[in-house]
C-alpha cells in the first residue's frame, strides 16, 4: 500500500495530473475506490459486477479499505450496507440486474434513512429468461426509489462518477445514495483509456456527525427518537410527518443539483449546440450515437448530440430548453421499454418530436446504423 | 457515549420534556442496574403501545433493564409488535425491514468497531419471531456462521402477531391460527439448537416467568458476544391478543406450559464462553 495523503476534492478531481492507463471499467472502479478514502465495502458475486467487487477486495488486503466481507444475498448486502452507513463510515457496494431486483426493498430505505451510500450498479438483463448480457431496464425501476443516479458513457465517468459520487452524497443538505450505473460488460469488460489520478492522493474522511439525523452510536443525540411515535398510527399529525419526511427526499435531492453541476459541469453535455436535430441518451448510447452522428454530419444533416449524465435529478430544464429548438429527438435506449424516453417526454412541451427509440435490448449492440437510419428518416 | 452527552443545554431546563429530564437525571447509562433495581430509576422503555398483559412487552422491558453497558448499546430490531415500542426506548435504535435485521446489525457491529477500535459498543438486535425464525432465518444463520460478535434476541411469541395473528414457524404443531385454519402441520423450529450448531458461543432459552434467569441469560449473552462471537436469546413471550387467553395469565401460562414439558429453558455454553463466563463472575 502507498502512502496516501488527504487531498481537497477539487484539487483530486479538477487539478491533480493525471496519466493515462489503458484498463477495464472494473479496474477503474479498483482505482477510483482506492482514491475515495472508503472505511467499509461489502460484496456480493453477480456478472458482470462480480470482478469490480473482487478488486476492492484486493485493494482491502493491501490495506486501502478498512473492512470488507462477502455477504450472503443483495438483500442482506444492502442491508449491511445500511447498517454499516447508519453506524457512521463511508461505505461502498456494487451489484447489478438480478442483484437489483432482490435487493430492491432495502433501496428507497437507504434514502429514507438520509444514508450517503455510494452504489456502483453494473447493469444487465433481468431474467427470464436467464441472461448475464448488457440491459439498462433496472434503471427502469430505481427511478423513483430516492437514490440519485449517474450514468457512465465509459470507463472514465465510472471512474471520476464514483469518486464525486461520495462528495455529494455526503453534503448535508443531500445525504442521500448515489448510484452510478455502468452498462455492463460494455463498459466493466472492455479496456479503454482512462487518465488516472495520482496514487498518493485520497478524498477526506467521511465526518458522520455531519449527518442530519443522529448516527447510530450512542455518542449523539437524541438516544430517543419520538415522544410519539407514528408508526402506524391512523392519525394526520402521522401522515403528515410522512408526507414531509418524502419531500424532503425529493428536495434533498434537488439541492443535489448545485453540487452536480460543480463537480460534473453540468448534468449534460452538448456537442453542436446549434443542431436541428438531437440525439439525447445516457450510457454506451451516446458512444454509439456519437458515431452516427459523425456520420451524419459528413452527409450534412445538423444533429447533435446530448448525453445525460445524472438521471435523478433529471436535467429537464437544461433537455426542455434543447428539445424548443429542434426539429426532433432521437433517443437510443439499451432496453425493451424505453424508460428515458418517457422521462424525456415528460419534461419537453412537445413529446411528439420524440423519436422513441431505436432501442436494443437482451444484450444486443445498437448498431450506429439504425441510429443513423432514424436520423435520415428525421432529417427528410 | 460521552459523559455530559445527555447534558440540558443551560436556559432549556425547563422546556424539554420531563421524560427526558428524568431520563437525564435519573437514567440507567453508566450505571450498573439490573431487573433488581426496576422502580428505582427512569426505565429505557417509557410508555409503550403494547397491549394488556403483552408477554413480549415484558420481556422486552426486563431485557432493556439487564443490559450490561445501555449507554453503548445499539439495537437492531424489525417489523412487528415489537418495532411499536422501539421509537419509544432511549437507545439508538434501528428499524430498517422486516427480517434484514442480523444483516444491518452486522454491518453496524463492524462499522462501530472501525470508529471504536478502544471502545466497546454492543450491538443487540431484538426482533419477533416471525423476523427471526422465518423471513430474516438466513441472515439470523449467516451472521452466526460469519462469527458477527452482536447478540440475537428472540422475544417469541408463537405468532405473527402486529399482523393478526398467522401462523409461524416458532407456533406449535396443531395450533389453529390465521393462515393456519386446519392447525399448523409441522413442529415448532428449535432455534436454540440450530444457533449452537451454527457457531453461537453461547445459547439461552429463557422466558419472563423467571425474571432473574431472564436477566442473567441476556447480561450472558452479550458479554460472551462482546468477548467471543455471536449469541442467540430465545424469550417465550406469549401473546394473549391473537392467543385469546386471559392477559392477566401470560405468566401462569408459561409456567402451565413448562409443567407440561412444551417450553423448557435452556443453556448452551461453549467452553471458550465457559471459560470467560467464570472469570467474569467469579470476580464478581
Amino acid at each position: 500500500m502507498i502512502d496516501q495523503k488527504i487531498v481537497d476534492p477539487d484539487y483530486l478531481l479538477f487539478e491533480a495530473p493525471r496519466t493515462s492507463e489503458y484498463i477495464t471499467g472494473s479496474e477503474a472502479v479498483r482505482e477510483a475506490i482506492k482514491r475515495a478514502n472508503v472505511d467499509m465495502a461489502i460484496a456480493y458475486p453477480i456478472t458482470p459486477q462480480s470482478e469490480s467487487m473482487h478488486l476492492v477486495g484486493d485493494i482491502y488486503a493491501q490495506g486501502y479499505v478498512k473492512e470488507y466481507f462477502r455477504g450472503e444475498n443483495e438483500f442482506a448486502v444492502m442491508s449491511s450496507v445500511a447498517g454499516a452507513s447508519m453506524a457512521g463510515v463511508r461505505v461502498f457496494t456494487a451489484t447489478g440486474g438480478p442483484g437489483t431486483m432482490r435487493a430492491f426493498e432495502v433501496f428507497p430505505t437507504w434514502a429514507g434513512a438520509r444514508l450517503p451510500i455510494v452504489c456502483a450498479f453494473m447493469t444487465r438483463g433481468i431474467n427470464s429468461p436467464l441472461t448475464i448480457q448488457p440491459d439498462t431496464i433496472e434503471m427502469a425501476y430505481l427511478l423513483e426509489t430516492g437514490i440519485l443516479m449517474l450514468h457512465a458513457e465509459n470507463s472514465q465517468d465510472l471512474h471520476d462518477m464514483l469518486l464525486m459520487a461520495f462528495m455529494v452524497a455526503e453534503k448535508t443538505d443531500v445525504h442521500i445514495p448515489v448510484g452510478v450505473f455502468a452498462d455492463g460488460f460494455f463498459v466493466t469488460h472492455t479496456r479503454d483509456k482512462v487518465n488516472m489520478l495520482p496514487e498518493d492522493c485520497k478524498l477526506p474522511s467521511y465526518d458522520p456527525y455531519t449527518s442530519p439525523v443522529p448516527v447510530m452510536d450512542m455518542e449523539n443525540v437524541p438516544v430517543r427518537q419520538m415522544r410519539d411515535p407514528f408508526v402506524m398510527k391512523s392519525n394526520f399529525i402521522s401522515y403528515a410527518a410522512h408526507a414531509s419526511w418524502q419531500q424532503e427526499i425529493d428536495a434533498a435531492a434537488e439541492r443535489s443539483r448545485k453540487y452536480l453541476n460543480h463537480y460534473l459541469g453540468g448534468l449534460i453535455d452538448v456537442e453542436h449546440e446549434d443542431a436541428d436535430i438531437f440525439i439525447v441518451t445516457s450510457g454506451t448510447a451516446v458512444s454509439q450515437s456519437r458515431e452516427a452522428i459523425a456520420t451524419a454530419r459528413e452527409e450534412g444533416i445538423n444533429v447533435g448530440l446530448v448525453k445525460i449524465k445524472s438521471i435523478r435529478p433529471f436535467p429537464g430544464e437544461e433537455i426542455r430548453a434543447l428539445a424548443s429548438r429542434s426539429k426532433g429527438i432521437i433517443v437510443p435506449e439499451f432496453n425493451r421499454v424505453g424508460w428515458l424516453a418517457k422521462e424525456i417526454c415528460s419534461v419537453i412541451d412537445e413529446p411528439r418530436k420524440v423519436v422513441r427509440g431505436p432501442r436494443v435490448f437482451g444484450g444486443m449492440t445498437m448498431p450506429p446504423e439504425l441510429i443513423l437510419a432514424e436520423i435520415r428518416r428525421i432529417n427528410q | 457515549m460521552k459523559t455530559g452527552m445527555l447534558k440540558i443545554s443551560p436556559g432549556f431546563e425547563e422546556i424539554m420534556p420531563p421524560e427526558y429530564r428524568e431520563l437525564v437525571d435519573n437514567g440507567p447509562y453508566g450505571k450498573d442496574y439490573g431487573i433488581g433495581d426496576l422502580g428505582s430509576y427512569k426505565e429505557l422503555l417509557e410508555e409503550h403501545p403494547l397491549c394488556a398483559g403483552c408477554g413480549l412487552a415484558l420481556s422486552l422491558r426486563l431485557t432493556l433493564a439487564s443490559l450490561p453497558m445501555p449507554e453503548d448499546t445499539v439495537i437492531v430490531g424489525s417489523t412487528g409488535c415489537s418495532a411499536l415500542a422501539f421509537p419509544q426506548v432511549a437507545l439508538h435504535n434501528i428499524h430498517s425491514l422486516f427480517g434484514n435485521q442480523n444483516a444491518v446489525a452486522s454491518g453496524l457491529k463492524r462499522a462501530l468497531k472501525l470508529r471504536f477500535p478502544e471502545k466497546e459498543k454492543d450491538v443487540v438486535v431484538i426482533a419477533g419471531d416471525g423476523a427471526t425464525a422465518d423471513i430474516g432465518l438466513d441472515m439470523v444463520m449467516q451472521s452466526w456462521l460469519r462469527r458477527e460478535k452482536i447478540t440475537t434476541i428472540m422475544l417469541d411469541n408463537e405468532a405473527y402477531a402486529n399482523t393478526g395473528g398467522q401462523e409461524s414457524g416458532m407456533s406449535m404443531q396443531g395450533a389453529v391460527l390465521n393462515m393456519a385454519p386446519t392447525g399448523k402441520k409441522f413442529p415448532k423450529l428449535s432455534l436454540p439448537e440450530i444457533a449452537h450448531t451454527c457457531g453461537c458461543a453461547y445459547v439461552a432459552a429463557a422466558s419472563p416467568a423467571k425474571p432473574k434467569q431472564l436477566a442473567k441469560v441476556v447480561r450472558r449473552a452479550i458479554l460472551v458476544a462482546r468477548e467471543i462471537g455471536p449469541t442467540y436469546v430465545q424469550l417465550y413471550s406469549p401473546c394473549p391478543t391473537n392467543y385469546k387467553f386471559n392477559p392477566k395469565e401470560t405468566v401462569s401460562l408459561i409456567k402451565q406450559r413448562e409443567k407440561d414439558g412444551l417450553y423448557q429453558s435452556k443453556e448452551y455454553i461453549s467452553q471458550e464462553a465457559q471459560a470467560f463466563l467464570e472469570s467474569i463472575e467469579v470476580k464478581k
